[in-house]
């Protein structure tokens, strides 16, 4: 490729015209969207954005610091509670938006401290731990509204009530727009720079002045701050919530969209979010889908339990998760990057 | 009361000890924390339902049958799957087995429902036996007593026999140990094999106290795990130990502080430890060298 002069463009936020050309023409399509789909396609768009907002801050985690968390449907949980009940009670909606991620942040920041000297199955073992315990803790106490969970009051901002789908899709595409941009600022900034060095190796790292200790933490509580609002918006979006949405299977998925999209890349984020949101959501309902809905019919009256089919949608994502890992550990991003120089080295 | 707690303890130990074993047999022998361990277990224990059912074959021919059949689904896991991975790092292989392990509920669950099934033992669940002075039922003897028994198997497997020095050997030097000849790839294809058998009969003994559902060996599975990271991974008797341990810790709390929080003081506990010990109670601190 081409000699590189300067480093300028790799801070910037977009790398050149082409690129922002092609950013501006998919917002235009992204604010076009929801007037060309009915009314649940646009229910799962919104769920789409939520978990690209979560995945976002995951994978500064996990592909930018290299620390696994299998606890972070823990940190969606302490989001959407706080974002529900301080909405509630409290405070106007985006407020308590914030805060709830903020008070998400001071978990992830707690629990940022005794994974500093675990990595591997100890470090996921202390978060898996982390989440379970938040969703019993948050199913055992009254004031959380207990096993029967909660709703979320009217969403308005500022003054306004976002009653259709359509209006809260509008807000979920603006925070996730503030957020993935705000993401992309920090990989590129100083701050991206310490994490991709303690990912590559601690030691170097803190050999060459970074402080290790400090940004581990920082990494947990700006990805618990992501899954944060996230839940919080999570919780409007469905609509209700209770402590069975948050269990260690969530924690386990979000993991899988990061993976699968790619690590330590914000389109990774994206595409991942993207495409698990949509297999789990198509793979319950796969008898409505036309030629392979039937096929399956056939297949489980014939040799499984008719019963038991929507349960296939974990047989789609744990294939989907190990073929991706198999073949192309870069995930998504990988592939994409592959067709992009196929076709600009096409004849060759 | 208190004996009664810490025998019960002791119980639900014996069940986090297999699965502990069997994770931190793979894990030894080749750095995957196996998630996938409790689904495996408890596919297997649906095959040996299947066959007890459909089949009316007698229980020890559908035992011994599912134990085979989970041998050869850990042979599977590491040479269809594990092996064949491109950039064997922790985080793929550990993503790798989380993906076995949702394939495997998904098609547990396709295939049998999630309706709750029984499992019978020929072993009753509801008679007991006094041992000084406090009561156990004949099933929860007979886990303890089948635990043990796995664990005598293991140890003199692992001290007496060839191919438990070459396991050893492996889990300490896989560069070393292949230039002496020994096929290491086919070694570690055994140890899954081996832990898949021990997680099976956790799951089967485990199946008629629980119900046998799609869920069942979720939680098992967690606790186990917490249980051989309690203990120090890398030590096959500091995570018996452990296992024991939070058990018994477990159901003391239980009873003495609360119910309700009981099935997350094994996390706390495990949070605490790691924190003081990182490398487990009884493991043995790895440190790195730059």
């Amino acid at each position: 490729m081409d000699k590189r002069t300067s480093y300028f463009e790799d801070i910037t936020l977009f790398k050149d015209r082409s690129v922002l050309i092609w950013s501006l023409l998919a917002l235009s399509l992204l604010i076009g969207l929801p007037f060309m789909l009915a009314g649940y396609q646009v229910f799962v768009v919104n769920l789409i954005l939520v978990n690209i907002i979560i995945v976002l801050g995951l994978n500064v985690l996990v592909g930018n610091t290299g620390q696994i968390s299998l606890g972070h449907g823990g940190f969606v949980a302490i989001g959407a509670y706080m974002t529900v009940i301080l909405d509630d009670r409290w405070l106007p909606f985006l407020p308590a938006l914030i805060i709830a991620g903020f008070i998400a942040a001071i978990f992830g920041f707690i629990l940022g401290i005794p994974s500093l000297k675990l990595e591997g199955p100890y470090l996921a073992v202390a978060t898996l731990g982390f989440g379970l315990a938040i969703t019993v803790i948050i199913g055992r106490v009254q004031f959380f509204g207990g096993h029967m969970g909660i709703m979320p009051p009217e969403l308005t901002v500022f003054g306004t009530k976002l009653s259709s789908n359509t209006d809260f899709y509008f807000l979920c595409l603006i925070i996730a727009l503030v957020m993935g941009i705000f993401a992309r600022l920090l990989i590129k900034s100083r701050i991206g720079r310490a994490f991709s060095a303690i990912r590559d190796s601690d030691i170097a790292a803190s050999a060459l002045g970074v402080h290790v200790t400090w940004y581990k933490t920082l990494s947990f509580a700006f990805s618990a701050f992501y899954a944060g609002v996230g839940g919080g918006i999570w919780a409007y979006a469905l609509g209700f919530i209770s402590p069975g949405n948050f269990t260690p299977v969530l924690s386990i998925l979000l993991l899988s969209m990061v993976v699968v999209g790619g690590l330590g890349t914000i389109t990774g984020s994206v595409l991942g979010a993207t495409v698990i949101t949509l297999l789990n959501l198509q793979g319950e309902k796969i008898q409505e889908l036309p030629l392979i809905g039937p096929f399956f019919e056939w297949i489980s009256a014939q040799f499984m339990s008719i019963s038991g089919l929507p349960n296939i949608n974990f047989m789609f994502m744990g294939l989907t998760v190990m073929i991706i890992i198999l073949f192309e550990p870069l995930g998504l991003f990988g592939l994409w990057i592959r067709i992009k120089i196929y076709f600009k080295t096409w004849p060759f | 009361m208190l004996g009664q707690l810490i025998l019960s303890g002791i119980v639900a130990g014996s069940i986090y000890a297999l699965v502990a074993l069997a994770m931190s047999l793979t894990y030894k022998s080749s750095e995957v924390a196996n998630f996938a361990q409790g689904e495996m277990a408890m596919f297997s224990t649906y095959i040996a339902f299947v066959m007890l059912a459909s089949y009316q074959l007698p229980f020890w021919l559908a035992f011994i049958g599912s134990l085979v059949f989970a041998f050869f689904l850990g042979l599977f896991l590491h040479f269809g799957i594990i092996r064949r991975a491109k950039e064997p790092n922790v985080l793929n292989l550990l993503i790798i087995t989380l993906g076995f392990q949702i394939f495997l509920y998904g098609l547990a669950g396709w295939k049998w429902g999630s309706e709750q099934r029984v499992l019978k033992l020929p072993i009753s669940q509801t008679e007991t036996v006094e041992i000084a002075g406090t009561t156990i039922s004949q099933l929860n003897l007979a886990t303890v007593i089948v635990a043990l028994i796995l664990m005598l198997l293991l140890f003199v497997l692992l001290k007496f026999t060839k191919l438990g020095l070459a396991i050893k050997a492996t889990q300490q030097n896989e560069t070393a140990a292949k230039i002496n000849g020994i096929p290491t790839n086919r070694i570690v294809a055994i140890t899954f094999g081996i832990s898949s058998v021990i997680g099976a009969v956790a799951g089967i003994m485990l199946a008629p106290i629980t119900t046998l559902d799609p869920n069942m060996m979720i939680e098992p599975m967690l606790k186990g795990f917490a249980a051989a990271v309690l203990g120090g991974f890398n030590s096959l008797v500091g995570v018996v130990a452990g296992a024991f341990l939070l058990g018994i810790l477990e159901n003391l709390f239980g009873f003495y502080v609360s119910t309700e929080f009981k099935s997350i003081v094994a996390f706390l506990i495990i949070v605490i430890v790691l924190y003081f010990k990182p490398s487990g109670l009884f493991g043995t601190h790895y440190v790195r060298k730059v």
